[in-house]
């Protein structure tokens, strides 16, 4: 079965520093993987290497085995890889309901369309407003996004990344700052929203990690030192000493 | 929302051009009418790139300008050549034209975003203004190309040659214009042109490339521009290097900035305000262009929204019908205001007298029809009184406006709950 992403030794440097350093990576189609490791490990650059946010300095990324390393983001995102950022990346001055209207605009074909109105295509419409309930944010459909609490910018931030309909969903630490109640609810809406589809996450929180992946893979200082199921992964004395240990007491 | 309700404000758009030349008479108030409606036409071109899609332009009179020449030398050949094609058509051209130059320095200039898109867009109004002056045979060096308008073919009749029948071509136009540019806003590509505004990395990420948004809004703003240049061709009969300069390019951001460039509206205020502005403080004093260069600051520094974000900043209070609790407060502070402005302008005046008028003339200057001597130290020290009474006055009632604003939304936000 052709891997729905599939990395081969992909390398990045940033002048003399090496931050990823030969990583190879297949994940399965309907996989949900997550990626752990220490901070500065290299998980957001690997993120933005796979979305074409930056380029790799050697090595090959293939989505449902064409090769998308080179290609410019909005490329990737046609092809139907979408993701979420560490840092909230909505667009902040416009409505809830506008930030998920963009978001659909180009997988429904309407493309550079200057020639017909907005407001009257129906399955735009139909399709903001099912995101829009999916992430429960319809009563707040007006709001401006940069006006919204915390928890639902990060709720706005996933529906913008699944309004696509990519088949692929790279999810960058989306738990990050949420309270405990916060986690559990934006847990359940990944669970959700990315039913049957491709998901892989970069988490910090390993009770996420180990309720929702399928697979874990450890990245440190640029490498996979392990990928294997989460059971595998905790027992995985590399693991232990390398990141999870720590990770686990704190 | 009903269709009646839809259309009311393009109703009234529509009457408002039809009518007002029949409420003022004179000639030169159809003049000015026309020049704001090609100013408006400019200014919402303008706005297509700084308003929605977030890109500083500093030249974008070459379009204008360009689109302008090529619809003198259009009119020209058509009379030269005995051409069937009417007046009206012209600004097809000048669109055309427009288009045309947008596309060709689009893709070189939004290639980037920012500054660096900015950097070029003067780069290339430098360019081309320094062309005009050297290119005579086109551009016909510094008297400019000229045309006569009546003597293309009549258009049922009409040969546009008393002013109202100018004004009328000129106003159908720019309703046109108007209309067509709203409704680029509502279309899946206007609505992009606001997010890649807004956040051009998370545009990219849904499948948008920022830099085919940015040329098709550039190569659009390119058009409408053309069709204003035109208009502005019909209307002077006369094209020069001034129409394609930076001082052009200044013009039309003052007046999309003074407007408010966040609201489609804002432009068509600026515009209206601004060319009002260019044709009566010039008559009255010869420090004008300081005058605007002041306004742009002051609405930088406190009203950044320009005109329409002060006049949308109501609206909440407006739709609470609590707008009269802040009457009392905004006529209190008129009258420092007042104080404040005139005191400015005497000021300016007085040194303007002294520094440019009074080594050929007398220091004797005539103001608000008192005769002052500008060389004398009461006369100046009574303008800095008036100014610094109004500034004075000015801090000891902004409180109070302050407060009515915090009552009326307090109440607001109590009824909301």
């Amino acid at each position: 079965m052709t891997p729905a992403l599939s990395l081969k030794d992909v390398h990045k440097s940033f002048g003399p520093a090496q931050i990823i350093r030969g990583v190879t990576l297949d994940i399965r189609p309907g996989e949900r993987h997550a990626i752990i490791g220490p901070n500065g490990a290299g998980k957001s650059t690997l993120f933005h290497l796979i979305s074409g946010r930056i380029q790799p300095t050697s090595g090959s990324i293939s989505l449902n085995g064409a090769r998308i390393d080179g290609h410019k983001p909005f490329e990737i995102a046609r092809k139907g890889l979408s993701r979420s950022f560490q840092v909230t990346n909505i667009f902040p001055r416009l409505s809830v309901y506008e930030n998920l209207r963009c978001s659909v605009l180009w997988s429904l074909g309407y493309k550079y369309s200057f020639w017909r109105g907005v407001d009257g295509l129906k399955d735009a419409r139909a399709r903001t407003e099912e995101l829009m309930e999916q992430i429960g944010l319809t009563a707040r459909r007006s709001e401006q996004a940069g006006t919204l609490t915390y928890a639902e910018q990060r709720a706005l931030e996933i529906g913008i990344a699944i309004a696509g309909g990519a088949d692929v969903v790279l999810l960058d630490e989306p738990m990050a700052g949420m309270s405990h109640s916060e986690t559990e609810h934006a847990l359940a809406l990944i669970r959700k929203v990315t039913e049957g589809k491709t998901l892989l996450m970069v988490e910090h929180d390993m009770s996420v990690v180990f309720s929702i992946a399928d697979r874990i893979s450890v990245l440190v200082y640029g490498q996979i030192i392990a990928s294997d199921v989460p059971a595998a992964i905790r027992q995985n004395a590399a693991v232990r000493e390398a990141y999870l240990g720590q990770a686990e007491e704190a | 929302m009903t269709m009646l309700n839809r259309a009311l404000p393009w109703i009234l758009l529509a009457l408002g051009f039809a009518l007002l030349p029949k409420a003022l008479s004179s000639n030169t108030a159809i003049t000015m009418l026309a020049m704001m409606s090609i100013n408006i036409v400019f200014a919402l071109s303008y706005n297509m790139l700084l308003g929605q899609t977030g890109l500083l332009s500093f030249g974008h009179a070459v379009y204008y300008g360009l689109a302008g020449f090529f619809a003198i030398h259009a009119m020209n050949y058509v009379v030269r050549d005995k051409l069937g094609v009417p007046l009206p058509f012209i600004p097809i051209v000048g669109g055309l034209a427009g288009l045309f130059f947008a596309f060709i320095f689009g893709w070189v200039s939004t290639k980037r975003a920012g500054t660096v898109f900015s950097m070029i867009s003067l780069g290339l109004g430098e360019l081309v203004a320094a062309s005009s002056l050297i290119l005579r045979t086109f551009f016909g060096g510094e008297e400019g190309v000229t045309a006569n308008r009546t003597k293309l073919p009549a258009f049922f009749g009409y040969k546009f040659g008393p002013q109202i029948e100018v004004y009328y071509l000129i106003a159908v136009w720019t309703f046109i214009c108007i209309l067509l540019m709203y409704l680029l806003t509502r279309t899946p590509f206007g609505r992009m042109c606001n997010a890649v505004r807004e956040n051009p990395e998370r545009a990219e990420f849904v499948g948008y490339s920022t830099q085919r948004v940015r040329f098709i809004a550039f190569c659009l703003a390119g058009f409408f521009a053309g069709v204003a240049g035109a208009l502005a061709a019909i209307n002077f009969e006369i094209m020069n290097a001034h129409s394609i300069g930076a001082a052009q390019s200044g013009a039309v951001l003052l007046m999309t900035y003074a407007g408010g460039a966040g609201y489609f509206f804002g432009p068509i205020i600026g515009a209206i305000i601004i060319t009002w502005l260019q044709i009566t403080l010039s008559d009255v004093t010869g420090a004008w262009m300081l005058y605007f260069g002041l306004l742009f600051i002051l609405v930088v520094m406190f009203s950044p929204g320009g005109i329409a974000g002060w006049i949308m900043m109501h609206e909440p209070v407006w739709r609470a019908r609590r707008i009269v609790r802040l009457i009392p407060a905004y006529a209190l502070a008129a009258i420092p205001m007042a104080l404040v402005i005139g005191g400015a302008i005497f000021i300016i005046e007085l040194a303007h007298h002294q520094l440019v008028k009074a080594a050929t003339e007398s220091p004797a200057m005539h103001f608000f029809g008192m005769t002052l001597q500008s060389n004398a130290i009461g006369t100046w020290l009574g303008a800095l009184a008036v100014f610094g009474a109004g500034v004075a006055g000015l801090k000891l009632v902004w409180p109070k406006v302050s407060d009515a604003w915090g009552a009326a939304l307090l109440d607001d936000a109590k009824e909301a709950r």
